[in-house]
């Protein structure tokens, strides 16, 4: 096997190793790299996943009130922060508010009679079959896995508890579906994994919890019935029967949704939660442009990438995207539409060029009263190139850069010109600040703009040994920048693994990048071989544990019934 | 780390009464508290509570700490807005944090330092001062602490359990008063109290749930037995909660709720921060006095101080990098303009704390509240002579009105003394140079 030189964990330091890239990874043409897998993962549910997941399960009209535990980002994505995370217990009081909410409204009288299957005896009285028929079809699809039998008895024990104290089978009901809801079952994506008496130290996820892997890197969501199914009837275990259901969830509509989280993820957007902007420079930015601004960019993103099926690179170059009346505005852009959403293509010599010219991230990486060409340079290494710049030094004599006696710096360029001479500084603002510099023509809310205070903004720069001189040639130099593609690949990997690829697995990624880049850099077909992929669903035991110290799961009940049967 | 089931007043309630469905008054218990605090007319003592109170980008350097030493001190220029309080106040200045080759977050490594003793490589490893006192003091009553922020980021929290839990800070004061003062709250002086059947239900179906602990334990690895250990941790915390709404509460004679807020807008514009800060301070105030809390930890403004004037394209925290030194004044005029209001902001937390009267003294009286900032200069993101005081009688557990320089030291210090104030069975706190066995020894009573 070819030696590859380039780990994965270098992959997000090093900034001059772009070209090796094109060098490894060859000659594997029928056979991706062996891998050994991470160990088993726990992840809490995002916000987005369980909101997906009451709607899948209960459908739309249940409303989930309140606010969530802000999710933790590690190594550059939510999804690896999840992982990480646990509930506090201002978090756990909101789970409790929230699922109480949805519990009522699922037995209140409006949706009593479709969300519950059966009917009791007496509806003042418990009634254990009913119940027992309610927990284990819901509980399989919260759960992910059909409910072990401790664990229906539990919450048919609950409802039948509730409805003696409380007169009423649907309020006892509701209690138990409450206490489903704050379970760690359904707040957490706890894989499991079996010995693999032909590989030691090399587990087997079980068909449950590959599913679940599965269905939350395309869908974002839990599993639906048919995945459910095929899980239980082993098809998983087949390269057939595993295609067969990827292929099902890449021609889904829903995998939208999916492509949607990913991207929102790798974006950074849960920082618009705390964005602000001043009113006064910017009277045309609000919130409502913060929450339209992310969609215009999600719209351009699975319209280019699924619909159009094109090159990955070109979200940086596309002329087309989406607008609404109140983006029209903030861009200059005259709609026609009444309302919603409509494609707009920009002519050829418009600056408003791929998504780094959009709201999204312009204002994303500013302050609140001005634009940021070293956050903007700092989240483009960060985000598109998966490149780690250093913490600035402690103790750093800004007296050099900014204590002068005339401090009449007009522009952006000309205030860090100072950071790029002095030597502690010039390091890191160097790779950061001309990239940012060649966004200068839009202001922190995105406006365009020749000027700043008076003097014209220059946006020539360089980046990684290429030269631009505007807007045009900056972005292009971005589409070709060799770290873009490898990037994307790395992330969507974490993304469903839930983890930073372990040094083994970079020469899976590097092969991935390079099936990438010798399809064209479509999205789609690199999302089906990661999904088919045997390395996507491996797993082996940390080095410190051992599979006997943990117990398997306790079997699924099969014999209870199930919804359909 | 602490992650085991702790032996708390509840579970020795249980122990002791075998769940016979008695109702107790809680101060009956208090001998469990180790609490000595000023005691009102019905003899009970009020317990001692805790606070962190946190800006960005701290003092000018020189401008802050006292000229004189020990007792009798006069606050410094900037510091004049506490001076009325003066002898409720501790000022600490000189301490370090020491880096042992790690990297010098800016505006991050100071506030971790200070507050889990631990300048972290990469990203927090250890629970905060304020959790470890919490899990001291705090975990009898309803709200384990409340965290809050002015500066409108959940995530703008100092506290911290573990690597693993944060706890986010309410943005909003109305939704802060709905959680404590809402349906859920329960009057201490209210004359009659009858325990709600569907809280009754709600408790025992969450008993089902935490029922499957050990089992779910066993299933996953050491890391993530921990993490979800935390959760049930959490778990319980609801389930307490549940405990005190079946019980009558003991009357607290100073408990009023606070009055229902209208938030001002939440953003980082300095007037609507001063707004939205006082009232927290009142909701704050009051919980502590209606005995639902006893840790509150409030950030003022995040550690990149994002506090502007209204249409200013400058915040707090860029003027201090950005804006020159005026060389009559010897200092950056605007910058410190927001030192200012942050101090004024500081004064009237301590004023409505003040103002909550019990017995003879007030809230404040039996309140430590640390107050602290992440940089010893902004400017220059330096990370010696760190602002911090503490403020507060601690019902008698502290000596105050002293100024103690302590040039070097280790900013644990601080944490360390007041872990040894509040009871903390600990012999050392924090991490390499910053691992200190040595309190502030003149503040101990």
């Amino acid at each position: 096997m070819i030696k590859h030189h380039l780990s994965v964990g270098q992959l997000s330091v090093s900034l001059g190793l772009a070209t090796l890239l094109l060098i490894t990874g060859c000659g594997q043409r029928d056979e991706a790299p062996a891998t050994k897998g991470g160990p088993p993962m726990v992840r809490r549910l995002t916000e987005v996943e369980y909101r997906r997941i009451v709607a899948d399960v209960f459908g739309g009209s249940i409303k989930v009130p309140g606010h969530f535990d802000p999710d933790i980002r590690r190594a550059g994505l939510i999804a690896i922060g999840t992982s990480q995370e646990s509930v506090a217990t201002a978090g756990m009081e909101q789970y409790d508010l929230t699922a109480r909410s949805i519990a009522a409204q699922v037995v209140d009288e409006a949706h009593r009679d479709t969300l519950v299957s059966c009917k009791p005896a007496k509806a003042t009285e418990p009634d254990d079959a009913c119940a027992t028929t309610f927990f284990s079809r819901i509980g399989r699809l919260l759960f992910r896995r059909p409910l072990t039998a401790d664990e229906l008895r539990a919450y048919v024990g609950s409802a039948s508890k509730g409805a003696k104290e409380l007169g009423s089978f649907y309020a006892g009901l509701g209690e138990g579906l409450a206490a489903v809801l704050v379970s760690p079952q359904f707040l957490f994506r706890t894989e499991v994994a079996y010995a693999n008496p032909a590989h030691p130290g090399q587990d087997r996820l079980d068909a449950y919890s590959k599913a679940e892997r599965l269905s939350f890197f395309l869908w974002d969501t839990a599993p639906d019935e048919r995945l459910l199914n095929a899980a239980k009837a082993g098809e998983l275990e087949t390269d057939e029967g595993l295609q067969k259901q990827v292929d099902r969830m890449i021609a889904s509509p829903r995998l939208a949704a999916g492509m949607r989280a990913f991207f929102s993820d790798m974006l950074g957007f849960d920082g618009f939660v705390a964005l602000a902007k001043d009113p006064t420079i910017y009277p045309r930015y609000s919130g409502q442009v913060s929450i339209d601004a992310q969609e215009q960019t999600l719209r351009t993103l699975t319209d280019l990438l699924i619909t159009q099926k094109s090159d990955y690179r070109d979200i940086f170059t596309t002329r087309k995207t989406f607008l609404n009346q109140l983006l029209g505005s903030v861009y200059n852009v005259p709609s026609t539409a009444e309302d919603g959403w409509v494609a707009h293509v920009y002519p050829e010599n418009d600056p408003h060029i791929g998504i780094l010219s959009q709201v999204s991230f312009l204002s994303l990486h500013s302050h609140p009263g001005r634009s940021s060409p070293t956050l903007r340079g700092k989240a483009l290494r960060e985000i598109f190139l998966c490149q780690k710049v250093p913490d600035p030094p402690g103790n750093v004599n800004f007296a050099l850069v900014n204590d002068t006696k005339n401090p009449a710096f007009h522009t952006a360029r000309a205030r860090l010109t100072a950071h790029r001479t002095e030597a502690t500084c010039a390091g890191c603002h160097k790779i950061m600040d001309p990239i940012g510099l060649a966004l200068e023509n839009f202001d922190s809310a995105s406006g365009y703009r020749t000027l700043e205070n008076g003097d014209q903004i220059v946006t020539a720069g360089e980046i990684d040994g290429k030269k631009f001189e505007d807007v045009f040639g900056f972005t292009k130099a971005i589409h070709d920048h060799p770290m873009v593609p490898s990037c994307l690949v790395n992330r969507l990997y974490s993304f469903g693994v839930g983890r930073i690829p372990s040094k083994d697995e970079a020469s899976w990624i590097n092969y991935q990048v390079k099936q990438f880049e010798a399809g064209g850099f479509k999205v789609l077909p690199l999302m089906r071989r990661i999904a088919t992929s045997s390395a996507f669903y491996r797993v082996s035991t940390p080095s410190n544990e051992t599979t006997a110290a943990i117990a398997p799961r306790a079997a699924p009940s099969e014999t209870l019934p199930e919804a359909g049967k | 780390m602490k992650t085991g089931f702790k032996v708390d007043r509840r579970t020795v309630l249980r122990g002791v009464l075998g769940g016979a469905g008695v109702t107790l008054g809680l101060p009956l218990l208090d001998c469990f508290l180790n609490t000595n605090g000023t005691a009102l007319a019905s003899g009970a003592p009020l317990p001692v509570v805790f606070g962190t109170w946190f800006w960005g980008c701290g003092f000018n350097p020189g401008r802050w700490e006292p000229k004189k030493v020990g007792e009798g001190y006069d606050m410094n220029i900037e510091t004049m807005p506490l001076q009325p309080f003066r002898d409720r106040i501790n000022v600490i200045s000189g301490t370090q944090v020491y880096l042992d080759g790690k990297p010098a977050k800016s505006h991050v490594t100071g506030l971790m330092a200070i507050i889990t003793g631990d300048a972290p490589r990469d990203t927090p490893e250890y629970g905060s001062l304020d959790s470890i006192v919490a899990d001291q003091i705090g975990t009898a009553s309803r709200f384990r602490s409340l965290e809050v922020t002015g500066t409108g980021n959940p995530m703008d929290s100092v506290s911290r359990r573990s690597a693993t839990v944060f706890n986010p800070a309410e943005v909003s004061p109305v939704a802060l008063y709905a959680r404590v003062f809402g349906p859920d709250f329960r009057d201490p002086n209210t004359a009659d109290f009858k325990p709600d059947p569907k809280v009754m239900v709600r408790r025992s179906v969450l008993s089902a749930v935490s029922d499957q602990r050990a089992t779910l334990l066993k299933t996953v690895g050491a890391s993530d037995r921990q993490r979800l250990d935390e959760y049930f941790t959490a778990l319980r915390d609801i389930e307490r909660q549940l405990d005190l709404q079946l019980e009558k509460p003991a009357p607290l004679a100073a408990c009023s709720k606070s009055d229902q807020p209208v938030d001002a807008e939440i953003g980082t514009q300095i007037d609507h921060v001063q707004a939205n800060h006082k009232l927290f301070a009142q909701i704050l105030a009051h919980a502590l006095a209606c005995g639902q809390t006893r840790v509150v930890n409030v950030v003022f403004s995040q550690a990149t101080s994002p506090l502007r004037k209204p249409g200013s394209a400058m915040t707090h925290h860029i003027l201090t990098h950005e804006e020159p030194t005026d060389e009559k004044l010897g200092y950056q005029p605007q910058a410190t303009w927001f030192i200012s209001q942050i101090m004024d902001g500081l004064a009237m937390y301590l004023t409505t704390f003040d103002g909550i009267k019990e017995g003879d003294g007030s809230l404040l009286d039996r309140t430590l509240l640390f107050a602290y900032s992440e940089s010893g200069f902004a400017k220059t993101h330096s990370l010696d002579n760190m602002p911090m005081l503490t403020i507060g009688g601690a019902a008698g557990k502290i000596k105050t009105g002293r100024h103690i320089a302590a040039p070097s030291e280790p900013v644990t210090r601080v944490g360390f003394t007041i872990q040894q104030a509040l009871g903390v069975p600990v012999e050392s706190w924090g991490t390499e140079s910053l691992k200190t066995k040595r309190p502030f020894s003149e503040l101990l009573v």
